[in-house]
């Protein structure tokens, strides 16, 4: 188990590098970042000296090297745009982008999990052909225009939910956090749920062909030839077994749900990691980019390696080992 | 005569299709007495299986029960509710399955699925179900087990998982125990261990069995008395040394013909021609008609009646095997 855990963080390390590799190289090449940070009207002069102050005029393998100097050092650069350390912006925005992410996946699970066991167990129910339908729908529609359409039908039209914003944060444990209040959820609910939208289809299908699969096996034929009650049967023996693909696929997309929160983030001025990262994009401000990029990277390898330890406790045929296989 | 455990009175399953109406038991009558071991034989498909399952109130759409009733120590079990059923399945009345692999839930520990057993039926603390499942498995021959109690499923062989699952049947003392193949996916010396098991574990804590197989052997050794089923029917019935010994309805004859064991080293094996027919579109007259060397033209025109024999026997033949035919 130990270690499994190391070579898990090795092989993270290695990932790490490579990303901060590309993402440096990549961002060098879209464009010259100065022209985004200099008044329109500035001389040759003034752009000059721009450029020997952020190191620019230097051979890009010398910038390169100098970042990596200041990344041993514990210093990950700072915006060019913000002028403050590039990890500190992002850490800032993060619980926000956290927080809008941990509800789309909670909304995702008890909402796809009981349908999506409802539509496997009797799949020839209207109910179960509607919710089919239904998450064929959260499949192919856009995220941004599912967005638009919420805040028209539950801000301009019916007034109940506010439109745009987190709303009041309560500060516990030294994190600020909307979780807490009504208030909050009320500004929450409506980008969690259409950051949820494509999860929740997913989870229903997920759910669903597990579930028909399961109910299937002798297993389940056994625990009812034996007298257990349909919710025991379905709670425990099935739910168990399909728990495992769902627990993966989840993992995954939460990971997902917290590198592509853009497109929501944007449409409902949520403040969160997303719309720092357009923003850093549209402004060529690298550190920032390269920053962000390390962060998802350490959160994908961290859910990855959740996930595995999950599937241990999940099904006792899978042991963690350090041994390749 | 004791009153019988169960008693099959013209049992008929079908099974509702796009293709038409299955009739997969059509007519299926058959008694078992406290303790005694019957034993149900067919080929694949000859409806053994969806006997055993009806019997549990198992059968789920697009097949049910259409007629007959069923009778439990005398009480009807056809036409209960699910909730009724319930109450029955697993105290008065158990199963044991083919597979031992695929019996068992893989994610859930054998202390779990014993005592949810228990459970079910009894509102006993958790400690007197864990001493219930303790009790059980060391009645099946489980060593140290304590131990085994908190291992997986994938941790036992096939034989040892077949007798979890039959410690689990035992697990209320039922009066009788459907086993549907529980050997055949067994190697031959597990297999043999396991009957052994099974039958001295019935003999003791007089318990029915009815054991549905394909093997003739199996039968021969466990049965008190058999019941040949073809194509949804029973086509002959009666003690199981009798029935072997001078079978009276070709199909049995048949099927005795061809066991390896019994026909001389270098002679051909005889067999049955054809296979078993569809279950959708039987001739009007004997199923096994097509089959049967010794059909004559009435055995195309209606399906024999049940005539009884000799010794508690019964057939469906207007033409059987005479006795110097068999030998």
């Amino acid at each position: 188990m130990l270690a499994f855990v190391i070579r898990r963080l090795a092989q993270a390390f290695f990932v790490v590098v490579a990303m901060v590799v590309l993402v440096f190289f990549g961002t060098y090449v879209i464009g010259d970042p100065v022209w985004m940070m200099v008044p329109g009207d500035a001389t040759q002069e003034q752009v000059e000296e721009v450029r020997r102050t952020f190191g620019f005029d230097q051979p890009v393998y010398m910038q390169f090297l100098t970042f990596l100097g200041d990344v041993l050092r514990g210093e990950f650069g700072r915006s060019y745009v913000h002028g403050s350390s590039a990890i500190g912006l992002i850490l800032d925005r993060m619980p926000a982008t956290l927080e809008l992410a941990f509800a789309a996946l909670i909304l995702a699970i008890v909402i796809g999990i009981p349908l999506g066991l409802f539509a496997g167990l009797k799949p020839d129910h209207p109910v179960s052909r509607g919710i089919m339908a239904v998450s064929i729908l959260g499949f192919s529609l856009p995220t941004f225009w599912v967005g638009l359409m919420l805040i028209m039908l539950f801000s301009v039209m019916l007034g109940w939910l506010p439109a745009t914003g987190r709303g009041p944060v309560i500060s516990i444990l030294g994190i600020e956090t909307s979780l807490f209040s009504l208030e909050g959820w009320r500004h929450l609910f409506l980008p969690a749920l259409n950051l949820a939208l494509l999860k929740i289809s997913l989870v229903i299908r997920l759910t669903r062909s597990g579930a028909r699969e399961a109910s299937l096996q002798d297993y389940v034929k056994f625990a009812r030839a034996k007298g257990l009650s349909p919710r025991r049967i379905i709670g425990v023996h099935i739910l168990k077994n399909i728990m495992i693909p769902i627990v993966t696929v989840l993992g995954l997309e939460f990971g997902s749900l917290v590198a592509f929160s853009v497109v929501t983030e944007t449409i409902f001025a949520w403040p969160g990691m997303g719309k720092l990262l357009l923003e850093a994009i549209q402004r060529l401000d690298r550190p920032l980019i390269v920053g962000y990029v390390m962060v998802v990277v350490l959160l994908f390898v961290t859910i990855n390696l959740i996930v595995d330890i999950l599937y241990s406790a999940l099904d006792p045929r899978v042991r963690l080992t350090g041994s390749q296989s | 005569m004791a009153e019988p455990v169960l008693a099959v009175d013209n049992l008929a399953t079908h099974f509702f299709t796009r293709d038409g109406v299955v009739k997969s038991v059509d007519g299926v009558s058959f008694t078992v007495a406290p303790g005694e071991v019957l034993g149900l034989v067919g080929e694949s498909g000859s409806g053994k299986s969806v006997t055993g399952f009806s019997i549990m109130g198992l059968i789920d759409p697009p097949g049910r029960i259409v007629s007959g009733s069923i009778r439990l120590k005398g009480e009807e079990l056809v036409g209960r509710t699910e909730a009724e059923m319930r109450a029955v399945r697993g105290r008065s009345l158990a199963m044991i399955f083919q597979d031992p692999m695929m019996t068992l839930n893989p994610v859930l520990r054998i202390d779990t699925q014993m005592m949810e057993a228990v459970h079910a039926h009894e509102n006993v603390s958790e400690k007197a179900a864990r001493d219930r499942a303790v009790q059980a498995l060391a009645q099946v021959g489980i060593p140290s087990p304590e131990e085994r109690l908190s291992a997986y499923p994938h941790q036992f062989s096939g034989g040892m998982r077949q007798r979890v699952a039959i410690a689990i049947a035992l697990i209320h003392r039922p009066a009788l125990i459907i086993a549907d193949e529980p050997t055949t996916a067994l190697d031959v010396t597990i297999q043999s261990q396991i009957l052994a098991e099974v039958q001295k574990l019935c003999a003791e804590s007089g318990t029915a069995l009815v054991w549905i197989t394909h093997d003739l052997a199996v039968v021969a050794g466990l049965a008190d008395r058999v019941a040949v089923m073809y194509a949804g029917r029973i086509v002959e019935q009666g003690p199981v040394d009798d029935v072997l010994d001078r079978p009276l309805h070709p199909y049995t004859h048949g099927l005795i013909g061809s066991v390896p064991g019994d026909s001389l080293p270098g002679k051909r094996l005889m067999q049955i021609p054809g296979s078993t027919p569809s279950l959708g579109r039987l001739p009007p007259g004997c199923a096994f008609e097509p089959r049967c060397s010794r059909a004559v033209e009435a055995c195309r025109a209606a399906a024999p009646p049940l005539m009884q024999g000799a010794g508690g026997r019964a057939y469906r033949c207007i033409n059987p095997v005479s006795a110097e035919e068999a030998a």
